[in-house]
């Protein structure tokens, strides 16, 4: 099928004898050896399928979009170049003032309290103990079908007017309703909801913490270390890098909730606009109110914010995350 | 990476009475969590049963008499559409998006991860930046462009770019995977006569194994709850996935059907619950090595 390389390549690596793969890449930059056009030619083979789907459905539709996002498209009756007019009417846009809001409550509030929920679980996960393996699946398993819309559902119910959750807060003296009703609470059932899945992240944090030597630990505890100690001056650190992967992750996953908002508030985020998140509003105005140009203005201002929040995130982790083995500049 | 799989065994020892009591210390606490984890799990189980005035008054898991009607009234359907046709047309997007992301994704990270050749690097920077780069913004060109190509209202649009690795994270993760064989194996083979095609054939698609299947089972359930996409590509009722079926019949026959609509869901998510049960040990050992999101 391919060039046969078992003659031509250990010469090709030229007079360092027997080729390293290091070795072969630099070699390959000052020329092309037969073997490596063989190489090339399968690896163009094997990119194709990617190629033509990143230029037809990813790379090409986002510069299609970031110039719809300068006209004034709507899917039926067309439009035309407006220039930067979308960018300014959305902060004129009490719409888009009440997404920025929602969403960023909810990215606030859901990424802490997952992650510490997930890394609290987490630690009485990796102990030696009977039956762990079944305790891991139980706490995993509302990862699976949380995003689900037979659960947003079943969310609706539970926190209706009357549901369990208004019963079991009226025990406590709570008389305000079912969450679902009350634009002042709604957005908790949301996020009730995320912290439900604390498992995903938890089963990462485990991975973390079964890597912290327990030397470091033991050594701490014959210097007299408290727990506490302990937790803030060697786990914390040591498991920095599966925190930060956690942070981002979820980060960026929180700013574009969808299908359970959808389900619970509507495309117009009730009630009063306390769940209208900002995917939400996109879907809104690009597939029922058709204003696709404006619409796109809406798209690129998350990839703005999500982008500018991944790069302070990796600012930040210059700083806050320690790599052990590798000297931290 | 062994080192990490097994390194706190305990030694069999008689414990202490300070250890028992440790230990049940800790499976009780734990249970109570779990107690509080599962309750919507098991709520939803048994309201499926439930008459519809006990579904919302009654917050015991226990109902305080049983029906089988709300079964009946989800096998039903909507529209005189039946239940199973729902099944099957989301059967049939989860099983293609996996062969899909199968094929795609072993394909393009062997070139990517393993071969070496002029804009390798860009092409892998980019399959990085999609990775994190929020979706929404190519869903309108996306939906333009697969209505200019008459598409829409059937899947392929929701299963086309898996069979052209586009998904970043799956791409990604064979990446790695693959980064992590040892170089020796396909400089042995390439020395013994074998080319590329071989090599990936015969070595390298059988050590991804594990990738294989961690990336299918996440690539079924995935599928399987995705709503966005129907949503928006899907108009026809008969051609509605579960999520799509569930959202409809949420908006009219389910406000008066409250068991029907806990039936349904419940059956809806039967098939994911019993994917995990089956996988478990495999999913949780390929989420801490991969760093997947459920």
């Amino acid at each position: 099928m391919s060039a046969s390389p078992s003659t031509t390549a250990p010469p090709a690596a030229g007079e360092a004898g027997a080729p390293t793969a290091r070795e072969k890449r630099g070699a390959a930059k000052r020329r092309t050896p037969p073997a490596r056009r063989g190489e090339r030619l399968v690896g163009y083979t094997f990119m194709t399928p990617w190629i033509i789907g990143s230029l037809v459905f990813t790379v090409g539709p986002m510069l299609w979009s970031l110039y719809l996002s300068f006209t004034d498209y709507h899917l039926v009756l067309g439009g035309e170049w407006i220039g930067l007019a979308n960018y300014t009417a959305m902060f004129d846009d009490p719409m888009f003032g009440r997404a920025v809001k929602v969403t960023l409550l909810y990215v606030l509030l859901a990424v802490p309290l997952k992650l510490i929920a997930s890394l609290a679980v987490a630690m009485l996960l990796t102990q030696s103990r009977r039956g762990i393996g079944f305790y891991r699946a139980a706490f995993y398993m509302p990862s699976l079908i949380a995003m689900s819309v037979g659960i947003a559902i079943v969310w609706k119910v539970l926190f209706a007017q009357g549901g369990p959750q208004d019963q079991i807060m009226s025990w406590f003296g709570w008389d305000g309703g079912g969450f679902i009703g009350n634009p002042d609470v709604s957005i908790l059932m949301l996020v009730l909801l995320s912290i439900w899945t604390f498992g995903a992240p938890m089963v990462i944090f485990m991975a973390g913490l079964l890597q912290v030597p327990d030397e470091l630990h033991e050594a701490a505890e014959v210097d007299g270390a408290s727990k506490w100690h302990r937790f803030v001056h060697i786990t914390i650190p040591m498991l920095s890098p599966v925190i930060f992967f956690n942070v981002l992750m979820e980060t960026v996953h929180a700013f574009q909730l969808f299908g359970p908002a959808f389900i619970i508030g509507g495309t117009a985020g009730g009630p009063a606009w306390s769940t209208l998140f900002y995917t939400v509003r996109i879907y809104a105005l690009a597939f029922v109110d058709l204003r696709m140009g404006y619409a796109s203005a809406w798209a690129w201002m998350l990839v703005l914010a999500v982008g500018v929040v991944t790069l302070i995130m990796f600012r930040a982790a210059k700083n806050l995350v320690y790599y052990a083995g590798e000297d931290n500049r | 990476m062994s080192a990490t799989a097994a390194p706190r065994v305990i030694p069999r020892r008689k414990r202490t009475p300070a250890e028992r009591v440790k230990s049940l210390v800790w499976h009780v606490a734990l249970l109570a969590v779990l107690v509080v984890v599962l309750y919507p799990a098991f709520w939803v189980l048994t309201a499926s049963v439930k008459e519809n005035s006990d579904i919302l008054t009654n917050i015991s898991p226990i109902p305080t008499s049983i029906t089988w009607d709300n079964f009946t009234a989800a096998f039903d359907g909507m529209a005189g559409v039946p239940l199973w046709r729902f099944f099957w047309n989301s059967f049939v997007i989860a099983a293609l998006s996996v062969v899909g992301i199968v094929v795609s994704c072993s394909i393009t990270a062997y070139a990517l991860g393993r071969l070496e050749f002029p804009g390798r690097k860009a092409m892998f920077a980019v399959v990085i930046a999609t990775l994190l780069l929020p979706g929404q913004v190519m869903l309108i060109p996306q939906y333009l462009i697969f209505s200019e190509m008459d598409v829409v209202n059937t899947i392929f649009p929701l299963v086309i770019g898996k069979f052209l690795g586009l998904d970043a994270f799956f791409v990604f993760m064979y990446v790695q995977f693959l980064r992590g064989i040892p170089r020796e194996l396909d400089q042995a083979a390439t020395i013994d006569g074998a080319g590329h095609f071989r090599i990936f054939f015969s070595i390298m698609l059988p050590l991804l194994r594990p990738a294989i299947v961690t990336s299918s089972i996440f690539t079924f359930i995935w599928s399987w709850n995705d709503f966005m996409g129907p949503l928006i590509y899907l108009h026809e009722i008969e051609k509605f996935p579960l999520p799509r079926l569930l959202q409809s019949y949420n908006n009219t026959e389910g406000v008066s059907n409250y068991g029907g609509m806990m039936a349904m869901t419940l059956l809806s998510l039967i098939p994911v619950v019993l994917f995990f049960l089956v996988f478990q040990k495999f999913l949780i050992k390929g989420i801490a090595t991969s760093g997947v999101k459920g």
